[in-house]
């Protein structure tokens, strides 16, 4: 879902930028207070993994890829700041390395993927996370639930931004209705990739992982 | 459970980032992603601009002057697991809290 230049015109690109610089502070702040010194590598490699994970485009429908965003399974793993920030990275490495983004649609593509995705499905997991039992499976259908609905947010996202600056015509409508309608399928390969990482973290380090209480576990004892 | 070392952990994670970008990638989907395919059904595709730095070396997750794809694309790949595992772990680095005594 990197928006190319073009799409949205500069002074709602511009706002959006604006917006996600606010956010992108804002989130520095809250992962200096979240990150130790033993989840600040784990926040890094997730960047890393997300970068990879994303060249990986898999088909959805005919003629249509989709590819992980990763905001959920990042905030699962580190924490909504530093999922923000880790998705900032890659976004950034992937417009400016390898042209993948527009330059001055950045700050959309930002606000799309590394603040609504991390933020929405970070409110869908803490909502899960109250409802359903304290166990580590049921961590993961949390995080396969919020990775589900974190892809169409972003896209409704773009939405939102093509309805206050689009630069062609057609009507939002019709807009919305493709966008979400794609993104809901993309969102499920996004939900299945999420809860598999996840487990993976879980059964090898899960005291490094953000979402999983650690007083749950008796065998990680930290004072 | 069995609980791994940070080491391995780190090694592991690392490992596998690159033999995802590096090789796999090279069986990605080519088909236009969602955005990309809406804005082709919807017709607004036309107002799209190529990219600044569409001619880069790294454009298009390929390495220029690279012939064979494969090569290309896993190249391209290695080159952006190591970049942004310079750029997030140096990032991160310097975020962390400064007195980890303090809840260790």
């Amino acid at each position: 879902m990197h928006i190319p230049d073009g799409f949205i015109d500069i002074p709602t690109s511009a706002a959006f930028a604006a917006a996600s610089a606010v956010a992108v502070a804002g989130a520095v702040k809250g992962a200096r207070k979240q990150l130790s010194e033993q989840s600040a590598p784990l926040a890094g490699l997730t960047a890393v993994f997300i970068f990879a994970v994303q060249m990986l485009n898999f088909p959805v429908a005919a003629g249509t890829s989709g590819h992980l965003i990763g905001a959920a399974l990042a905030m699962v793993l580190v924490g909504p700041y530093a999922a923000t920030l880790a998705l900032v990275v890659v976004l950034i490495i992937q417009a400016f390395l390898f042209a993948d983004g527009g330059l001055t649609a950045l700050g959309l593509s930002i606000f799309n993927m590394a603040v609504i995705s991390v933020w929405v499905s970070f409110i869908v997991f803490m909502i899960l996370k109250k409802i359903l039992p304290r166990t580590k499976s049921w961590l993961v259908v949390a995080s396969f639930i919020s990775a589900l609905i974190s892809v169409p947010a972003a896209a409704i996202g773009f939405v939102i931004q093509y309805a206050i600056g689009a630069n062609a015509t057609f009507s939002v409508g019709t807009v919305l209705n493709a966008m979400v309608g794609t993104h809901i399928l993309i969102g499920i390969g996004e939900a299945i990739i999420t809860a598999l990482t996840v487990s993976a973290v879980l059964a090898s380090r899960s005291d490094l992982v953000f979402g999983w209480d650690r007083k749950n576990s008796q065998l990680e004892i930290r004072s | 459970m069995m609980k791994i070392s940070n080491r391995k952990f780190f090694a592991s994670a690392i490992l596998i980032s690159a033999i995802l970008a590096g090789g796999v990638s090279f069986y990605a989907s080519s088909s236009p992603d969602g955005l990309e395919k809406v804005a082709e059904d919807v017709g607004f595709i036309e107002t799209a601009k190529d990219h600044s730095f569409g001619d880069f070396t790294l454009a298009d997750y390929g390495f220029k002057g690279l012939e064979n794809a494969r090569l290309s694309v896993g190249f391209a790949g290695l080159i952006g697991v190591a970049a942004t595992a310079l750029i997030a772990l140096g990032l991160f680095r310097f975020i962390q809290k400064k007195s980890p005594n303090k809840n260790q």
